[in-house]
């Protein structure tokens, strides 16, 4: 994302959940104190994720589906008002005569390109596979030096390897110092880079974990839940992994496992992670329980979240406010999420329908929101005038 | 396109109406199914991508009959009176 991280935002913000069963907007009061949920948008979608357009604050992008009906991208040009489909959405190519091709299962990721590019758009799909739109998401192109390189099936494995409902391209990534510079995380895949505008990849995952892969070491094959860049550093990447938390500073090419600061009694798994939006060294992570069949669920079922205010060297527990007895809370990779607020605002939303917030950085916690439908990711917007 | 002068019927299901403004039947022209579906399409734009692949296959959970038969292939052939329905299959949750 476009990052103008070393500014405050004052005033409202909203917060934009792609649930399980259509898109919410949540509003805040001037203060925060107050919320008011707008929506369903496309009740009985698959809303894996929408999100707001930093550069405009007004075009909105919806990922789309519904349980018989295809993958699409809806589009608001005025802040949510009204919707119009995608003319075009991410497809992959069709495949030669006699040849399987690929089907794009869901859209499952957004990211708004780099300020200087005020209408490219990025898409990552379940299965893995990356698209860009340069006319602010109408029309939708397949990034070839990824969807269609020879290797691809061999960095993203076969269906053994996949997330129970399919594998995911996440977490894409324009690098707010060189629009050229992505990074995408893929579950499964791990993390690659290209500094070409995506016409060539390099594996970005010496350092981390596979445990799940006999191979010592591999190239490739990792399950990044969450990767953040920095809105501070380009350099500093943070990534929630199936195996651990991660932390790396370019131009090393080594993951360091700030995960091993973690209480032992909580360890260092978990889906979702949120970076501080003036601060390269504070981060939030929301641990799960990894038991024998992972659960999944909060430890012992009392919900935390888990802050580091020394770029992984420590960790701190954040629980006031959250259920510390059959709180038995699931956060998904993109439902956690940060605002640019002085006091920065955190907050999750769970599988259960509920939104939890923090005004005060994670010192403590207060519900928002309940009763909405499976939520799949939460984004800060801040809507324009 | 066919030459066909006769237009064979489609039924639209309640989950692709938003596409057709309502309505639950739609008469086009074609040879083929992939044909119908093809000036179905061009009538009202992204609604064959919302069942058919970009594979040209008949999504996970939709199911496409030609005269009540159910079919896979988009190279069906169409008869003068042929009815095609667009069936939302079973799916649950």
């Amino acid at each position: 994302m476009a990052s103008n991280g070393a500014t405050i935002h004052q005033g409202e913000v909203a917060l934009l959940l792609g649930t399980i069963k259509g898109g919410f907007v949540l509003r805040s009061s001037a203060s925060r104190s107050q919320w008011k949920t707008e929506g369903p948008f496309y009740l009985g979608s698959k809303v894996h994720h929408m999100v707001l357009d930093p550069r405009d604050g007004k075009t909105m992008l919806m990922a789309a589906r519904t349980g018989h009906l295809g993958p699409t991208v809806f589009r608001s040009t005025d802040a949510g008002k009204s919707w119009k489909e995608a003319e075009q959405p991410p497809a992959f190519p069709k495949a030669e005569e006699g040849k399987k091709g690929l089907s794009v299962d869901h859209v499952f990721w957004l990211t708004p390109g780099h300020a200087s590019e005020p209408n490219v758009w990025y898409a990552g799909s379940s299965p893995q596979g990356l698209f860009r739109s340069e006319d602010g998401g109408a029309t939708w192109q397949g990034v070839a030096g990824f969807n269609e390189h020879p290797d691809r099936i061999k960095w993203v494995g076969g269906e053994q390897d996949y997330t129970p409902d399919g594998g995911k391209m996440h977490s894409v990534i324009v690098s707010h110092a060189d629009a050229n510079h992505l990074y995408i995380g893929m579950s499964s895949g791990g993390v690659f880079e290209s500094k070409d505008r995506g016409a060539t990849w390099t594996p970005l995952n010496k350092g981390c974990a596979a445990d799940f892969i006999p191979t010592p070491d591999p190239e490739y094959g990792h399950d990044p839940h969450c990767v953040q860049m920095s809105p501070v550093d380009a350099n500093v990447l943070y990534q929630q992994n199936h195996c651990g938390i991660y932390r790396i500073d370019r131009p090393s090419n080594e993951w360091v496992r700030i995960g091993e600061n973690m209480p032992k009694e909580v360890g260092d798994v978990g889906f979702p992670m949120t970076l501080h939006p003036r601060d390269v060294d504070s981060a939030w992570v929301f641990p799960m329980s990894a038991l024998d069949v992972w659960p999944r669920v909060s430890p012992n079922g009392e919900a935390a979240a888990y802050v580091t205010r020394d770029g992984g060297k420590s960790w701190q527990r954040q629980d006031k406010g959250l259920p510390q007895e059959h709180g038995w809370l699931t956060v998904k990779r993109q439902c956690m999420a940060i605002d640019r607020c002085e006091s920065a605002g955190l907050y999750f939303g769970t599988t259960g329908g509920e939104v939890w917030a923090s005004l005060d950085e994670g010192e403590s916690w207060q519900q928002i929101a309940q009763h909405l439908p499976h939520i799949y990711s939460v984004e800060v917007a801040e809507f324009a005038a | 396109m066919s030459e066909l002068s006769t237009k064979v019927c489609i039924h639209i299901p309640t989950h692709l109406s938003a596409y057709t403004g309502g309505e639950s039947q739609v008469m086009v022209g074609g040879a083929t199914l992939g044909e119908a579906l093809a000036e179905l399409d061009q009538r009202f734009p992204g609604i064959r991508f919302r069942f058919i692949t970009e594979q040209d296959e008949v999504r996970e959970h939709m199911k496409v009959f030609v005269d009540r038969e159910q079919v896979f292939d988009l190279h069906t052939p169409l008869g003068e009176t042929s009815e095609i329905h667009i069936i939302a299959a079973l799916s649950g949750g």
